[in-house]
């Protein structure tokens, strides 16, 4: 059992797309042996050939942690501010669509 | 009663089609029958009830009102005996305070003269305000959702299936009619063919999210206050209730809010309200996307589909909105669902 440089915590093995990577049960922090880096990199760039990347996500609201729980396929706007431009969005948003089916 | 938005605005005259024209009667015929069940108004006293109110004029459902009383017609070719079951369910004493009560006798729906479509008469109700989005009753709308979802038998009869993965099916399917071999379907049909057979209406939900008393087509056209102007909340729109996964319930102010169209405050207000409430859709703590997912998924291609068809007819690009739908469909096909437990299928 590998023992997490930074904080000294155990780490723990998971495997992705047949990678091995280590991580670590306090800091959460991840390790990767050589050559792992690459063999991540290089199942993105496939990924990313066999699927067009999605239309650009609306930046509905500024940046800000924590986020809210949200799926994968959400708009990233999660965990605005408040203020912002959050109230003249939020009388646009407020139309026709929330009245019908 | 399906939407009282046309309330904020008045309903444009549609061209003079032949379906429009056959609709006049009907809308006649509704005004009539409502004016007639005015119940403070004896029919030998003068008139002086303003003319009737157009609310809604749709195939599946035309609202017409006459001061306290409201007139629907249902669509033609509605589940006559699935409608009488869900007007059981909105007349039943358990769901007083959740349902709008109906003025109509529980039983099979009138069907009058001029309307060879079955009509069922409703107290009139204030509807939400949609000049005012800080008023907007989410809270409220959440606590009616948990509360109707935690009902437990016994029920007036046996209530029908929810309706809403049906609804969905038909919104793709007018999609793809409005825009035959159209380029512009493909991301919400790759959506939509990612989704379990459940959720496309083409198999039963998984039985351990199948048993709740759902309402099916939530959005805020279905909330008014009664007794009007300022009683409580109540859901309205029986149309598509009956047992389901209450996770759809949830979905579609879900799916406005993954794309970027309903505020987090908005969603976050709803979400709390319904697990403070203990609604049984989503665990009372924690993430709630692994049970809202595939549902959240099919109202944002539903409501994409209508959109697309809605602009294919209008001869209109989408709007902001309408494209904020669309975009997320686009996302949703590049994701495969979450699986939450027991709702794979």
């Amino acid at each position: 059992m590998m023992q997490c440089p930074k904080c000294h915590a155990q780490m723990q093995t998971y495997n992705r797309n047949g990678v091995q990577i280590e991580q670590c049960s306090g800091c959460r922090g991840i390790f990767l042996d050589y050559g792992e880096l690459e063999s991540l990199t290089r199942l993105e760039s496939q990924w990313a050939q066999q699927a067009p990347p999605p239309p650009p996500a609306p930046q509905a609201y500024p940046q800000a942690a924590p986020p809210a729980h949200a799926p994968a396929w959400g708009a990233p706007q999660y965990g605005q501010q408040h203020g912002g431009h959050y109230g003249h969005r939020r009388q646009k948003g407020f139309g026709r669509m929330l009245f019908s089916s | 009663m399906t939407s009282t938005s046309v309330d904020r605005e008045p309903p444009t005259p549609e061209p003079a089609s032949g379906e429009s024209a056959s609709r006049e009667p009907v809308i006649r015929e509704l005004g009539t029958l409502a004016h007639r069940l005015r119940l403070h108004h004896p029919p030998e006293t003068p008139c002086t009830c303003r003319p009737p109110q157009l609310l809604a004029d749709r195939p599946d459902g035309t609202v017409v009102r006459s001061g306290p009383v409201v007139a629907k017609a249902h669509a033609a070719d509605i589940d006559r005996d699935a409608l009488a079951a869900r007007l059981a369910l909105a007349s039943a004493p358990t769901l007083s305070g959740i349902l709008l009560a109906p003025l109509t006798t529980p039983g099979a729906p009138d069907t009058a003269g001029a309307v060879p479509r079955p009509v069922t008469f409703w107290p009139y109700g204030t509807p939400v305000d949609p000049r005012d989005p800080d008023a907007a009753p989410w809270a409220d709308a959440a606590v009616l959702l948990a509360r109707l979802h935690r009902t437990v038998s016994p029920l007036p009869l046996p209530a029908p299936p929810m309706r809403g993965p049906v609804k969905a099916a038909r919104a793709v399917a007018r999609m793809v009619g409005a825009l035959p071999g159209d380029a512009e379907v493909l991301p919400v049909q790759a959506a939509w063919h990612a989704l379990p057979a459940w959720a496309r209406g083409e198999a039963a939900p998984p039985a351990a999210r199948s048993g709740f008393l759902c309402h099916g087509d939530l959005h805020l056209g279905q909330l008014v206050r009664h007794p009007a102007p300022d009683g409580p909340w109540l859901l309205i729109d029986v149309d598509d209730a009956g047992l389901g996964d209450p996770a759809w319930d949830l979905a579609r102010p879900a799916a406005w809010y993954a794309a970027g169209v309903l505020a987090p405050e908005d969603w976050l207000l709803f979400l709390d309200a319904y697990r403070s409430a203990g609604g049984p859709a989503v665990p009372a703590e924690g993430d709630p996307w692994p049970q809202l997912d595939v549902p959240a998924r099919a109202l944002t291609v539903q409501t994409a589909a209508v959109a697309l068809a809605k602009c294919a007819a209008e001869g209109r690009e989408p709007d902001e909105m309408e494209q904020l739908m669309i975009d997320s469909c686009a996302r949703i096909a590049t994701f495969p669902p979450e699986l939450a437990a027991g709702s794979a299928s």
